[in-house]
């Protein structure tokens, strides 16, 4: 899987990273997500669900490679 | 350049000098549902001296919502709000004021928790005088219920304690005035714009008593202090706190207040919906674990009944915008001054993205239909883009603190006829039309 966030969508709500703190960060100085693994392991895949799930601004999404 | 070659949606009410204007006040949700029908993707109606474009679809809702405010003002767009807050209080903070906001206030994920227990203190507290079984009306109860939990977590519980049910009725009061009217002239001389200004004097009035006694009562300790004491040490006025006050609120509000009273009627008239959330409710909370942290986690059955509720019945039916600078929307050019909009209401039911849209199916937020992330444009309750509601996650904790509470310890069945309840649209905040009634009965376990 890719995950990809969109940037003009996010709102800086950091929901993701409590979700799956391994693949999403936060750049504090734009107020931003950021993606820390693009193809992260399967493993990880019902965390990233979740973030996708409960973003609030709807900003992230996951596509199959 | 003009809007003229937008085809204009036909008259169902007749002109009174105003276009549109008599049906917006009558039938709002027909009217934005003909200029889908007649007009497809981008149509418009008139609105006193203005012409409203209406998108639809996701291509040009996705041009709609992630327009910069630069180019769509959303303050402008609202006339009617002007009188309720107050003239010079901020209608709308910028992304970069929200984001700001975000950082440092009340809806910070990590203030969530804290606002669930909060939560869950105000619904008992609400429920305390129950007893085994009754009856409420489910606009008055959830309208006061919700004024304690967004004054509580927004402004602080020690305003809260100030707070009974005559700030929910004044409040309510100013909700009402939001008639479509406003668009001629907010100030107009109408009885529904005379009961909303002396409502917003009376809760001034209120604000005042309070500031009082802060003063007479002196500095308290900081970890004491709520937003009132800060707004009070830089010498702002009562009429200028309220106006803060009642915008911080009025997001949280009615449209809170809406969605809870829908998904308990949406849940009585769908009984198997209503075992399993039941189920999956008691299930979760078997262990004795508490509200205030299962509210923050997933709560699949009820949370997908909620997404329902918002898709049918969503708080806000129509959300607008200025044109500022030369905006292209479906094709067309479309010139400064311009009023353009998007319907949550009619988007969230077009077939093509929403099958069988007038049923209440929560089965489609389960894997792997997911209508409201594969619909991202169009499966729009919160709007989408830079201005999706700021407090969505906030209101999704509340709707599942109530609904952990009170059907846990509750059950419920319509007092009227289901087709009965229904919602008044004959202002711009639409609310449930009363009577709305609900009968009530502990739980046998």
């Amino acid at each position: 899987m890719r995950v990809v966030a969109d940037l003009g969508l996010c709102q800086g709500h950091q929901m993701c990273q409590g979700e799956a703190p391994e693949v999403f960060g936060f750049d504090d100085d734009v107020d931003l997500v950021t993606v820390l693994q693009e193809h992260p392991d399967d493993s990880l895949r019902s965390q990233v669900a979740a973030a996708v799930t409960y973003c609030p601004a709807m900003a992230l999404a996951i596509e199959e490679d | 350049m003009s809007t003229e070659q937008i085809p204009e949606v036909s008259y169902a009410v007749d002109d009174d000098g105003h276009g549109h204007l008599a049906e917006m006040r009558v039938d709002p949700i027909g009217l934005f549902q003909r200029v889908y029908d007649e007009c497809g993707d981008i149509g418009r109606f008139r609105l006193a001296d203005k012409d409203v474009v209406l998108v639809y679809g996701a291509e040009a809702q996705e041009q709609f919502f992630r327009a910069p405010d630069s180019t769509l003002d959303q303050a402008a767009a609202y006339p009617f709000m002007t009188p309720i807050f107050g003239k010079g209080v901020v209608f709308d903070a910028s992304p970069e004021e929200r984001q700001q906001m975000l950082k440092n206030q009340a809806l910070r994920g990590d203030m969530m928790r804290g606002h669930a227990a909060t939560i869950e203190a105000e619904i008992n507290r609400m429920v305390a005088d129950w007893g085994d079984e009754g009856e409420i009306d489910l606009l008055d109860w959830f309208a006061e219920l919700t004024i304690y939990t967004t004054s509580a977590c927004l402004i602080g519980k020690p305003f809260r304690e100030e707070l009974d049910s005559s700030f929910a009725h004044h409040y309510h009061d100013l909700e009402r005035g939001t008639d479509a009217l406003a668009y001629v002239d907010p100030y107009l001389d109408i009885e529904s714009f005379r009961i909303r200004d002396a409502a917003r004097e009376k809760l001034v009035a209120l604000v005042q008593g309070i500031i009082d006694k802060r003063v007479t009562r002196g500095t308290v300790p900081k970890e004491e202090r709520d937003l009132l004491d800060v707004l009070i040490s830089i010498d702002m006025t009562a009429d200028y706190i309220t106006g803060i006050f009642i915008s911080m609120m009025f997001a949280g509000h009615h449209t809170s207040s809406g969605t809870a009273s829908w998904a308990l009627i949406e849940l009585m008239r769908h009984p198997e919906t209503m075992k399993d959330v039941v189920a999956e409710l008691d299930d979760l909370y078997a262990d004795g674990s508490e509200v205030s942290f299962q509210a923050l986690r997933s709560i699949p059955r009820l949370e997908a009944a909620l997404k329902e509720t918002l898709r049918l019945h969503p708080p806000l039916i129509i959300l607008m915008r200025v044109v500022q600078e030369t905006i292209e929307l479906a094709g067309h050019t479309i010139p400064p001054g311009t009023v353009v909009a998007a319907s949550p209401r009619v988007s969230n039911r077009i077939a093509e993205d929403f099958p069988q849209p007038d049923s209440f199916d929560p089965g489609r937020y389960l894997d792997p239909r997911q209508e409201d992330l594969q619909n991202r444009w169009t499966w729009i309750p919160f709007g989408a883009g830079k201005h999706r509601c700021v407090g969505n996650a906030f209101a999704m904790m509340q709707m599942k603190a109530i609904f952990s509470v009170i059907l846990r310890d509750y059950e419920f069945e319509m007092a009227q006829p289901s087709e009965d309840y229904r919602d008044d649209v004959s202002k711009m905040v639409i609310q449930l039309q009363q009577p709305c009634r609900v009968r009530y009965q502990r739980r046998q376990r």
